[in-house]
């Protein structure tokens, strides 16, 4: 188990190095990064200070474990439009950001689990059908469509909710909605084909020959068996989930940090998105982590596994 | 001559047999699917011969008739769509945007199999540090978010549309990456490879000859299903307004500006939103039932 945590942990690492390198490479690619950070128009004062302060005159590997250092101590520059330090500008928006994936999230599991598992005990019923066309749509229409028809149907038709801004916890509805049922959807297909597939294996066969309620079977074994796999899920939704955050707060005018890193984009504040990359990639890397301890923990299996797939 | 598809280690016969042999001894193809294939071919029908069907050029304006209605609503025949806030019509911007967005996804999911399958390939050859490093890298691009590595990448370089593509074209290269060295570490195993290699091939006629041919089916269903998942990343990021920028259009982009005019006109936003959806769901329709019959392995 040691061995397994330590290897995740190493793994972890590697994924931030790259992160941080990625930026490291891009920054440099794209022209002199004073220039890039402070804006074309700075005194040259500061541009040079800002040289000697990130050590832009020193060689190229020099300048890579700099910008480690830099990134480690929380020093990104600062905002082009109001001069603020970026972390800053950045976790004051992450409240707003947190307010819509988390209950996102519990939508995505308290309607995709149910759903799915429903479908596969009641294979080829209504139900069932119902919720495989609800899941292939889930894929085909992208957020910004259903954010869109939702705005049309509730807002502008109806008059029920609000379409944009922040003023009540009316505002969150819509936002929270279309999230939610992306990743319900996905969710609910997978859990599905493991429920089914768990369904099929000898083992539930032999629980309900020896005598046991099927109720019993299905708690006992089924799900048990079923949740592996759908922890795989989780993990690449939560990428899903910050994904749909970015587009979801630009439609709703939702001041979190997905529409920052999007305004900041179109305004070219770099230093910003420099910021809200690195926060995002971390962020990723450790929830990845997270669920893949969650498995080895949930699957012993995994533990030798993993290596011998890595091979 | 050793010839990958008539070779007895490889996986029989070449992809047309193979899918001709299934079309004849499967079971009929489904409804669905014949109505999948149907759309798809009037799509690209669209987008071949835009500039002869379309009834206007997609940027000319007909300021008095600005904002009018569909037929379906009660408009009138001379905008069979509509038209937009700049009275352009919505039909020839439509067909204009299809053409867009279709090239751009075949663009970029034919530079996303090209990277993956190369990268796999040397993975699989070299082993070792360098197979370490490609893996490592398969690891970092599937962690992240692809869209915020995209609006990264847009905000650093700018915007044009060669880029774009390009940028496009690294989603889901990791994937084609993954199954290429899979099966290419396993395709060196089998007699034909080893037989090729002895007679003296260069490593570029083994993996691109001989290799690539048999492992050609499951790269194609990969593609397949990564090509609506381009169409939706595409049109997100137009629709954010950091795609395709104007005067150029893309379904996503009309999606965009039709935003704007959400409850006025939402015609101007329905009708894209509308071909994005069909378009995705009958290129994944197909993906999934390709899969099932061509590449049991996949699944």
């Amino acid at each position: 188990m040691l061995q397994y945590l330590l290897s995740r942990l190493l793994r972890a690492a590697v994924s931030i190095v790259m992160v941080v390198t990625f930026v490291f490479v891009v920054l440099r690619m794209s022209g002199d990064p004073a220039t890039v950070i402070m804006g074309a128009d700075a005194p040259p004062e500061a541009i040079d200070a800002f040289r000697k302060a990130w050590g832009l005159d020193q060689p190229l590997w020099v300048q890579y474990f700099a910008f480690f250092e830099a990134v480690f101590s929380g020093e990104l520059g600062r905002s082009m439009r109001d001069g603020r330090d970026v972390v800053a500008v950045v976790l004051e928006r992450v409240p707003s950001t947190l307010a819509l994936t988390i209950p996102a999230f519990f939508v995505n599991i308290a309607v995709g689990i149910p759903a799915g598992v429903y479908a596969a005990l009641h294979r080829n019923s209504l139900i069932d059908r119902c919720v495989m066309v609800m899941a292939v749509t889930g894929f085909a229409v992208p957020s910004f469509i259903l954010a869109m028809l939702l705005v049309l149907i509730f807002s502008v038709t109806l008059g029920w909710l609000p379409s944009a801004g922040q003023d009540s916890w009316r505002n969150a509805i819509l936002p929270i909605a279309t999230m939610g049922f992306g990743g319900a959807a996905l969710l609910a297909r997978f859990t599905r084909s493991a429920m089914l597939e768990v369904l099929g294996q000898s083992y539930i066969r032999t629980a309900s020959a020896k005598g046991l309620p099927w109720s019993a079977v299905v708690w006992r074994h089924a799900l048990q068996n079923a949740a592996i796999p759908t922890i795989t899920i989780i993990g690449f939704m939560l990428g899903g989930l910050v994904a749909g955050a970015v587009v979801v707060e630009s439609v709703f005018s939702w001041p979190g940090v997905g529409r920052l890193l999007v305004v900041s984009v179109a305004n070219r504040d770099l230093a910003v998105v420099q910021a809200v990359v690195l926060m995002i990639a971390m962020t990723m890397v450790a929830a990845n982590m997270v669920v893949d301890v969650l498995y080895g923990l949930v699957d012993p299996r995994m533990q030798g596994q993993a290596r011998a797939a890595r091979r | 001559m050793v010839d990958a598809t008539s070779s007895p280690a490889g996986t029989g016969g070449s992809l047309i047999t193979r899918l001709l042999s299934r079309f004849a001894t499967g079971n009929r193809m489904p409804l669905l699917i014949v109505i999948a294939i149907l759309w798809l071919v009037l799509m690209l029908a669209i987008a071949v011969s835009a500039d002869l069907i379309s009834p206007y050029r997609f940027t000319q304006m007909d300021l008095r008739n600005r904002l009018s209605l569909p037929v379906f609503m009660g408009g009138s025949w001379r905008h069979v769509l509509g038209t937009d806030e700049l009275g352009r019509d919505v039909l020839s911007r439509l067909i204009t945007s299809i053409r867009m967005s279709l090239l751009i996804a075949f663009g970029a999911t034919i530079i996303g199999a090209v990277i993956g399958v190369t990268l796999g390939f040397v993975a699989a050859h070299f082993r070792g540090i360098v197979e370490q490093a490609v893996l490592a890298l398969v690891d970092f691009s599937a962690a992240i978010p692809f869209l915020v590595l995209a609006l990264a990448v847009l905000a650093f370089f700018g915007n044009s549309l060669v880029l774009f593509v390009c940028l496009l074209g690294f989603h889901a290269w990791e994937r084609y990456a993954r199954i290429a060295r899979g099966l290419a570490i396993s395709g060196k195993t089998h007699g034909y490879a080893a037989a090729v290699h002895q007679l003296g091939a260069s490593p570029w006629r083994l993996y691109g000859r001989h290799i690539l041919p048999n492992i050609a089916s499951t790269l194609i269903v990969s593609m397949t299903l990564a090509f609506p998942e381009i169409i939706l990343l595409e049109s997100g990021l137009s629709f954010l307004g950091l795609g395709i920028q104007p005067p150029d259009t893309s379904l996503g982009n009309m999606v965009g500006f039709g935003r704007e005019y959400l409850s006025s006109a939402p015609w101007i936003m329905l009708a894209p939103a509308f071909v994005i959806t069909v378009t995705a769901l009958c290129v994944s329709l197909l993906g999934d039932w390709l899969r099932d019959r061509l590449d049991p392995t996949l699944s």
